[in-house]
This record gives C-alpha cells, structure tokens and sequence, in this order.
C-alpha cells in the first residue's frame, strides 16, 4: 500500500543464529554421516541462498536409527514418569531460552514471516513440550486405565509447513508415554529438527530416545515400513497418507495420520464483518496458506458477497509481501520451487475454468518463490480450485443462501479437517458447528492452535488427534 | 466533498424517529471484542524504525491536541502550555507545532490569545463536559461561550445516560443542535466516553450516530474515566469513518484521548490509521491524540533520533 | 393317540435386513446353513455385491437422523432392542444352540450375555460424550470443547465363531454412539444375526441404522472395504486367509477408519474402546472475551 507512511526495513538479525556449513543425521546421541555418505542441500525459500549441506538418511540408516531406539526403549520406557517429565519440562525450557535463534534459524529455512515463528511457531512448540511433560507422570489418570503402556519405537514423519511445531506435536507425547523416537523432517525444512538434537543434548535426554534423519519420501516409507517401528506418525498429503496406510495394513503398527484439508470458512449476513475480514485473512494468509487446516474455501451468504469481498479486497491490498526476516512482513515465501509451481497449475486450472482471478497487487522479490495473495470469484462447487487443496495463498470464494446450504456446501469435500463460522447468532453457531464434519470448528475466528486442544481430521483428513489428553492414546498400547 | 450536513440529510430516514434510529443502529454488524482486540493487538507488533520513525513522530506531535482540563488550571497554566504547543522544543526549531490546545471553556481566550500567529487551534470543551449532565440549553450556552472566546474546536460529550437507557434521538438531536451552534464557525469533536458506554456495539452505534448528527471528529473519552482510549476502540472507530466514508463520501476525523503516554503507544496509534484508513487520514486535520505527556517522550525520542543519545526529563520543558 | 399326529412346522424363510426391510438377496443365490453336526438348518441368502452397495445406501441414508437423535433416545431404543430379545429369548437359545453346538443351557447363557450387552450399550449413549470429550483449558480468551461424533457407515465384518453375543458386541458399540452399520454375518452361523433382523425391526430402530447381511465375507468384503460412502470398517471376523489385509489395504482408498481383528473374549465385560474406534472428536473453538470494552480480555 503506497503511503505517506513507509515503514522502514525492520529486519531480525540474522546473526542471533550460526548455521553450520554441514550436518550429519542424528542417531544415537551422535551427530553421523549417512552410511552410503549422500547429502542434499537445503536453501533458504526467500533468497535460493544454500544454508547447510545435509547428509541424507538411506535404509540402512533407518535401520541403525530404528535399533538405537529400540535399545533407548527399554530404559525410557522403565524411567518413572516424573523423571522423564523433568527432562521434557527442560526442553520446554531450552526451547523458550533459545526462542528468538530457533525462530530466524525457520524463517530462513521455511521462508514464513519471522512474525509468526516468533509470535506463533516457537510459543506453541514449548507450550507443547510442556503442557505433555505434565502428563508424562500422570497417565494413570489419564482415562486410558490403570498403568497404560507405551507402544515402542515411534517412526514420525513430518512437513515442512511448521517444521518445529509438528516435531513437538509428534515427540512430545511420544516421550511423555515413554517411546522413543525416530523423526523425518522434511527434505526442504531440516535444520530445526537438526537444532532440536543439539537441544535433546543440552537437556541431556539419554542417547537413543530421539534420533533425527534428514532425507526425502524413500526415507520416510523405509521409516515406516520398517518392522521394529511400533507406531506410524505422520503429518502431511492424503496421497501419501492412503500410501502409508496400505503399507501398514496387516501390521500391529498403530497409525494416525494428519493431512490435507479444504476447509469451509462460512460467512453469515449477520457476521462481525471486520472481524470475518481478519479471520479470513488469517484463515488463508497465515503462512503463505501452505496450512493443512487453512480456511482455503470462503463461502460467504450471497447477500453480503459484495460488501465482504469490497472489505476483503481492500484488506488484501495492505498485506505485507517480502522479505520473511523483516518483523512487518505479513507474507513470506513459499517453501519451495516444486510447491510453487504446484500453486501456480492449480491458479492456471482455476482461470481456464472460468473462476474470475484476483490478485493482491504488491511487488514480487527477484530470488526466491514468490506467491502473491489471491482469490477467485464465482467459483462453484464442481471448480477445480474449490475441491483441490492449494496449499498456497489462494482463495475460493462460493456463495450460499441459506445455513442449509452451507453446511451442504462446506461438508461436500473429501476433506474433513476444519471449518469457520462467522454469525452473532449463538443458537446457528452451536447448529452449524454440530453439522459439519470436521475435526475443528472455528466459530468467530480461525487458525487458533492450543496443547490442550486436540487437532485432526474427519474423513481423508486423516484420523487420530494430536494435542490435548486426546493425543496421548496415539502413543499409548490402549 | 461532501459535507456532514449532506450525510445528515442522507440519512433522514434513520434519524425520523427513535425507533427507526433504534433499528438502524442495532442492525450495524455486531463487534466480536477477542477479534478486534487481536487485531489491534497484532498492528500493535509492527516494528516502525529509523526513518519511519522519524516520519511519525513528527507526525504524532503534530496530531496532539495538547490538554489541560483541570479545576485547578490558571491563566499561568495555560499560556505555559500554550507556548510549548508553539514551541514544543526550544533546542530544536524544526519540531513541529502541535495541532491544538485544548482547555475548558473559561480559558478559551487565555490559550487563543497565546497561540496568536502560530497555526495551533484552540479547542475546547463545553456541553458540562466531562459528565454532561445538563439541560440542552445550558450546554449551548456553554459552547456557544466558548466559540464567542475564539474557539476553533469543540470537543462535546454526549449524553451517556440517554444513550444507555436507549434514547438514541435525545443524542442524536443534542449533537446536532451543537453543530448547528458550531456552524461554520467551529469543528465539532463528539466524545462517547468508551469507558462508559462499555461494549464495543455500543462504541460502533454511538460512531454512527455522531456522524450522521453531523460530528466532524469522533473522539473516543474525557480522559476522566477508568478507560480512556485503548488501541481496539481507536481500531473500531476508524472502521466506522472508513465505512461511513464508503457510504457518504464524507470524511470524519478520529481522535483517541487519555491514556496514551509514550512514543511507542503513539505510533501504534499512527499504524492503526495508517492500515485501517490509510493516510487519507494521516494529517492532524483527520487524526488527533488528546494527550499532555505524551508531547515529552515524543520529543526525547526525536532528540535520541536526531543525536544517537538517550535524553532525559531535564532536556524537555516541564509545562 | 392325538400326540401322534404331530404337526409339520412351519420353517421360516430367513431374509436380509436392509433399510428396515426384509429382501431376499438381490441375486437370487441362497447357501445351506449347517448345525454343527452337519444337519440342515434353513437356506440363508446369499448376499451379492449389489446386496452390500444396497445396505450401504439405506445404512447413509439413515445416518443423519440417527446421529442427530438425543442420546437418550438412542439410548432407549438400544434398551428396547434388550426387551424385545428377551421375549425371544426360546428362539434366540434355539439358535445359538444350533449354530455353536451348544448345550441349551450353555445357550441360554450366552443369550442372557448378549441381552444384557444390549443393556450395557442403551446405558452408554448418553455418557460416553461425557467420559471421551470436555472442556480444554486453552491459553487465552476462548472456550473450547472436545466432543466425539460418530464416524458415520461402518462395516462391521462380524465375528465368525461367535454368532449371537460376538454379533451384538460388535453391532451394538457402533449404533450406540449414532453409526449405521452394515453388518456381514457371520458365514457358517448367519440364523442368529438373521434373526435379530426381525428383533431390531420391531424395536423402534430406525429402518437403515443396522443392515445385515448373509454370505461370504470374502466376496462382500472387498466392495464395502473399498466402498468410497463407506467410513469405517470392523475386521473382528475377517480370519480367513490374508483377508483382514487386503480389507485393510483397500480401505485405504478412502483412509476408513480400520479396527482390525484381535483375540477377544465377548464373554468378558467389553471397555469403551469399541465405541472409540468409530468417533471422531470434533473440537469447537469461540472467542469468549470480556464483558466490555471497559477492559481487555487477555
């Protein structure tokens, strides 16, 4: 937005963080090279700068990853609950006095806002450590019977949209049960899980319980397939979730699976129209959209259309595009070239199939993968745009008439993990929420991530819940 | 342009009796407070640095209606706060002047006699502010004193007791009778006294219900209250002049009072207007602090800015 | 001698329970069903594929009407599915009896079991949401609450050896909760579940919440495993061969929600786990902030 007021360059220093040139995987307390000696390179969304070489997991890796938690499993799971909640509730620690460095060391490697890694990634991760370090001495109490038993050797896989944040939605009740674990990171997004070993250290979490290997998908289905892994974690697309879940079949592995979603975000004429504009904004923007719970279709009572989208538009227009380390920037890059042209085909798709483009008009960085904010008008159900997940800041805009409707409309996916409401009307709130079949319902805001709160999906959304009391049976043999 | 008497006129309808008023008023798009709190709260994190912070300064200093409402002010009193209205900082001649100053009625002509010559205004109180519990013609009288003095400004209290016990017409006609006293002669600034009217419904009502009666600034409190101004009612009320100039065409000044105190509160005050209505509205002629220490810091910070030292109280004038 | 004359029975045509109705199998095919001692009992349908998307139909149509019913009414109806059976209660030990080779006694035992399941299920509907959901403690101004929701059409392979109280242990935890089944009985003794067709029919259930099926589950199977309306799928009697696998892979298609089979003992008082199994937790997040403008809400 051009104004009289311009901020300045606001940037975070770079320099509160030292990327090391090279980084081995993570087994067994020590920092190692992967056996077949291969390494990719990870860079930085915003600039392509390369930050650090990475050794790359194989299987023979996953194997070696897989038997030291096998052997850390037996003293873990034997420790008293209180003293592996002492070493969760230091990591917490570590994690919040190491907070400003882990959040530009995501920002760099992700390429989302330093604002919300500061402001939202790194609170909820230690909140998320230790909100489970509570539980990890109270699970007889837990609603699971007396004395419940931890599975094993956890395999978790992870994305790359909130790298730290599902590490600690994944390793935290894995460890409050006493399973140990053997985590993949996301072959754009390895560094936090990397820094995330070094803090495993520093709390001196015995050698074995976490191990971390850095690689790409054959790292990941080796993980998962692999025999001694008792428990399957996985974050990410539903493509790749039906795969695990084939892969699993016939197996004792327990399995729960958090992936993609279209979430409904529904606008009724009676709405606190601002604060729907901002929950809308929040809903698709928040981290470039490449979020599984995003508020990716709007749809809005056609009585108020005109009006939301007028507000909606103008506001769009003041977002901030640009450099992810600069604390006023609301939009950061998009985490990688391949996502990028994904988000590019399906905004192509959307404009040969008839859906009216618009876009926020703000200037586009020369290096890195740029995506500017975007949403399509008269858009339908049958649109490609309002059925596929985007995973990028683009939003489909569908009409209704009536709460019928709506509901209708929203639960018309295959998706089921999230939706919005928007009414003053506390009795359509409470009717709306019952009806739609999605694991969280945002009623009067959106995008809202608590520990205590558990997460997931309906449908191919995935099953199994993340976060609360609820996420603990993931990791318990109940 | 369009003036606030043609939005009056527009809105003829609404303003035909206490029911329509009612209905109009109740059938705005309610406020969700967690919400617009969160948003103001997230403008609030904007980090405004270097040059950009020189700009608001300046700009923040420029806006403030400098105050002294006291039973105890004295001729003295104001002139000294008259001449720092001129002269902020007497080290430093390129500090802007401030927009106005702002006392009660009976030293209207005291403050307009000091600030002779310099473009600052002379705003003033009046309608039995800050409680406002007087008879119509005893409020017309008090501002009708107060322009005869050379008041450029009036800064009026509404009724808050009519408009919580929903006589929203009673209000509405007070504001417009004091417009009418106003005229052409005077700019008139309606404070709600947020703090009392409680919800922020009632803040949008009473915002939509000062324009159409003709306000030319809406202002947020006496600074007499618990709660004066906060940066989520200020967001709320600049909403209501973006979306009444979406409607009318005509534009209306904000001016959030009491409570705010130091330069990093003021510039979120200033991102505020800047990302709500943009900088149509970033010109002490549409946006005012009703502030008096805030001058202080404001300056103690330009001087860090123009020297790269910390200043301290001994290097601004104590007024 | 009168008691001589004795009089010619009449047989009773077992036919599937779909949609509240009684079909014969859409194909035609019947299959023998055997007492344990190889005696012929009755011809049992021989449900086809059609059979299955059938059921599947009825048990989707039927879903937002009974998930959307009060628990207590769930509740009742599972209760009075409990009264119905014990005025059957002959039939049912008859029954058991032939198709697990059962003493009389032995059959009543396990008959008076699967009845009181009954009982134990009609008490649950209204206190498991209590048990598995609550208000979570969030860090900051809004309320949140957890609450599970049925799953939606479930599969419900049912237990082979055990017909009747292994049949009512796997049907009743999943209708409890507000699923609609589609159920394959048990091959070898499907008379038992045949029966409780016209139990359930008479029982206030809504026609479509449970459908029950004769017939392979080799063959129906696959087609309800990889049925896309389809949102769960109950292994428990899938032990022939590799057949829990395969179900399990093909259910993937859709990510159902697999329970698979396990050793179990329906004699012994059954957990929540089977309720577990087909909810989802639905959580629902509003902003509750203050009273007024007057303060902030954090």
């Amino acid at each position: 937005m051009a104004s009289a007021f311009e901020y300045a360059p606001a940037p975070e220093s770079r320099s509160v963080v030292d990327i090391a040139p090279s980084y081995g995987l993570f087994i067994d307390g020590e920092f190692v090279d992967a056996a077949d000696g291969k390494v990719f390179k990870t860079v930085s969304p915003s600039s392509e700068e390369v930050l650090s070489e990475i050794a790359q997991a194989g299987s023979e890796d996953v194997d070696r990853a897989v038997k030291a938690a096998r052997k850390a499993f037996e003293k873990w799971s034997a420790l008293p609950g209180s003293e592996r909640a002492k070493y969760l509730f230091r990591i917490a620690r570590i994690i919040q006095e190491r907070s400003r460095e882990l959040a530009v060391l995501e920002t760099l490697d992700n390429g989302k806002p330093i604002k919300e890694t500061r402001d939202a990634d790194l609170p909820l991760v230690a909140a998320h450590f230790f909100y489970y370090a509570g539980w990890a001495d109270k699970l007889d109490h837990a609603g699971y019977g007396a004395n419940p038993r931890p599975l094993g050797v956890a395999g978790q896989v992870i994305p790359w949209n909130f790298p730290l944040l599902m590490l600690a939605w994944k390793i935290a009740p894995a460890l409050a049960t006493g399973n140990t674990v053997v985590l993949k990171p996301a072959e754009t997004t390895p560094l936090s899980a990397l820094f995330f070993a070094d803090i495993c250290r520093q709390a001196g979490l015995p050698r074995g319980v976490v191990n971390i290997l850095p690689g790409y998908g054959d790292t990941g289905a080796a993980l998962v397939e692999h025999p001694d892994v008792n428990k399957v974690a996985f974050t990410g697309s539903t493509a790749v979730g039906k795969s695990i879940a084939r892969s699993v079949a016939g197996t004792h592995k327990k399995v729960t699976l958090e992936l993609g979603g279209k979430g409904a975000n529904i606008v009724f004429d009676d709405a606190p129209i601002d604060q729907a504009v901002e929950g809308i904004v929040n809903g698709i923007f928040f981290n470039q959209g490449q979020v599984c719970c995003a508020g990716s279709r709007l749809l809005v009572q056609e009585s108020v259309q005109d009006e939301l989208l007028d507000s909606l538009k103008r506001r769009l227009n003041t977002l901030r595009l640009g450099d992810p380390l600069d604390k006023n920037t609301d939009i950061g890059a998009i985490n990688s070239s391949e996502q990028l042209a994904r988000i590019t085909s399906l905004v192509e798709r959307g404009e040969a199939e008839g859906a009216e483009r618009w876009t926020a008009s703000c200037e586009i960085p020369s290096a890195g993968y740029w995506f500017a904010p975007t949403l399509f008008t008269n858009v339908t159900q049958a649109h490609t745009v309002a059925r596929d997940e985007i995973f990028g800041p683009v939003l489909s805009v569908l009409t209704f008439r009536t709460p019928d409707e709506a509901v209708a409309k929203a639960n018309n996916s295959q998706y089921g993990l999230s939706a919005g409401i928007w009414t003053e009307k506390g009795s359509r709130i409470l009717a709306v929420a019952s009806k739609l079949r999605a694991g969280v319902v945002w009623a009067n805001t959106f995008n809202k991530f608590d520990p205590t709160s558990p997460f997931g999906g309906y449908k191919e959304s995935g099953f199994g819940r993340e976060g609360g009391r609820h996420g603990l049976e993931a990791y318990l043999d109940v | 342009m369009p003036t606030t008497a043609s939005a009056a006129s527009a809105f003829a309808d609404v303003t035909a009796s206490d029911g329509a008023l009612r209905r109009f008023l109740h059938g705005l798009p309610g406020v969700d407070a967690v919400g617009l709190e969160a948003r103001a709260a997230s403008l609030g994190t904007r980090s405004i640095k270097t040059t950009a912070k020189a700009y608001a300064i300046d700009l923040a200093i420029s806006m403030i209606d400098l105050t002294t409402l006291e039973g105890a002010d004295t001729p003295g009193k104001v002139r000294a706060l008259a001449a720092k209205a001129v002269n902020p900082d007497p080290t430093d001649r390129t500090t802007p002047t401030t927009a106005a100053v702002c006392v009660y009625p009976d030293m209207v002509a005291t403050a307009k006699a000091a600030v002779a010559g310099s473009g600052v205004k002379v705003a003033s109180v009046a309608t039995a502010f800050p409680a406002g519990r007087a008879a119509l013609p005893v409020k017309l009288a008090d501002t009708a004193d107060a322009i005869a003095a050379g008041a450029d400004e009036i800064d009026m209290v509404i009724d808050r007791g009519a408009f919580l016990a929903g006589h929203y017409l009673k209000v509405y006609e007070q504001i417009a009778a004091i417009k009418a006293e106003c005229g052409d002669r005077a700019r008139l600034k309606v404070i709600f006294e947020t703090g009392e009217l409680s919800t922020y419904d009632n803040i949008r009502r009473a915002s939509w219900l000062g324009m159409m009666a003709g306000a030319d600034f809406i202002k947020t409190s006496t600074g007499k209250v618990a709660v004066n101004a906060t940066p989520a009612n200020t967001l709320l009320m600049l909403e209501a002049v973006r979306d009444f100039r979406a409607q009318t065409g005509v534009q209306i000044g904000v001016k959030p009072a009491g409570g705010i105190r130091n330069t990093k509160e003021a510039i979120k005050f200033l991102v505020l207007v800047n990302e709500t209505v943009g900088e149509d509205w970033l010109d002490n002629h549409w946006f005012r602090f009703g502030a008096s220490s805030l001058l202080n810091d404001l300056l103690m910070q330009r001087q860090k800015l123009a020297t790269g030292r910390y200043s301290g109280p001994d290097y601004v004038t104590v007024d | 001698m009168s008691e001589q004359q004795t009089r010619l029975n009449v047989f009773k045509t077992y036919k599937l329970y779909v949609g509240g109705k009684f079909p014969r199998s859409e194909s035609g095919r019947v299959y023998e069903v055997s007492d344990s001692k190889g005696k012929w009992l009755a011809n049992a349908p021989l449900s086809s594929r059609k059979d299955a998307r059938d059921a599947v139909v009825a048990a989707r149509k039927a879903f937002g009407g009974w998930a959307g019913a009060t628990a207590y009414n769930r509740g009742q109806i599972l209760y009075r599915v409990a009264e119905m059976l014990e005025g059957r209660r002959d039939q049912f030990v008859r029954e058991v009896a032939d198709a697990e080779g059962l003493s009389k006694s032995k059959a009543a035992v396990v008959v008076d079991a699967a009845i009181d399941r009954w009982v134990w299920y009609a008490g649950w509907t209204d206190k498991i949401a209590q048990v598995v959901g609550g208000a979570n403690p969030v860090a900051g101004p809004y309320f949140n609450l957890s609450s599970p929701e049925p799953t939606g059409v479930v599969t419900v392979v049912a237990p082979q050896d055990s017909s009747f109280l292994g049949l009512v242990s796997v049907i009743a935890p999943v209708i409890a909760t507000g699923n609609t089944a589609v159920v394959i009985a048990s091959e070898k003794s499907p008379l038992p579940a045949l029966s409780l067709g016209e139990v359930l029919a008479t029982s206030d259930l809504p026609g479509g919440v449970v459908n029950i099926l004769s017939g392979k589950a080799a063959e129906m199977g696959p087609h309800l495993a990889a049925h896309q309306d389809v949102n769960a799928i109950d292994l428990t009697g899938a032990t022939e061969g590799d057949l829990a696998r395969e179900l399990e892979i093909a259910a993937a298609d859709n990510l159902k929600r697999v329970l698979r089979p396990r050793s179990e003992d329906f004699n012994e008082s059954p957990g929540t786990d089977r309720m577990t199994a087909f909810l989802e937790t639905k959580t629902v997040w509003h902003p509750t902030g203050s009273l007024g403008a007057s303060g902030s809400s954090y």
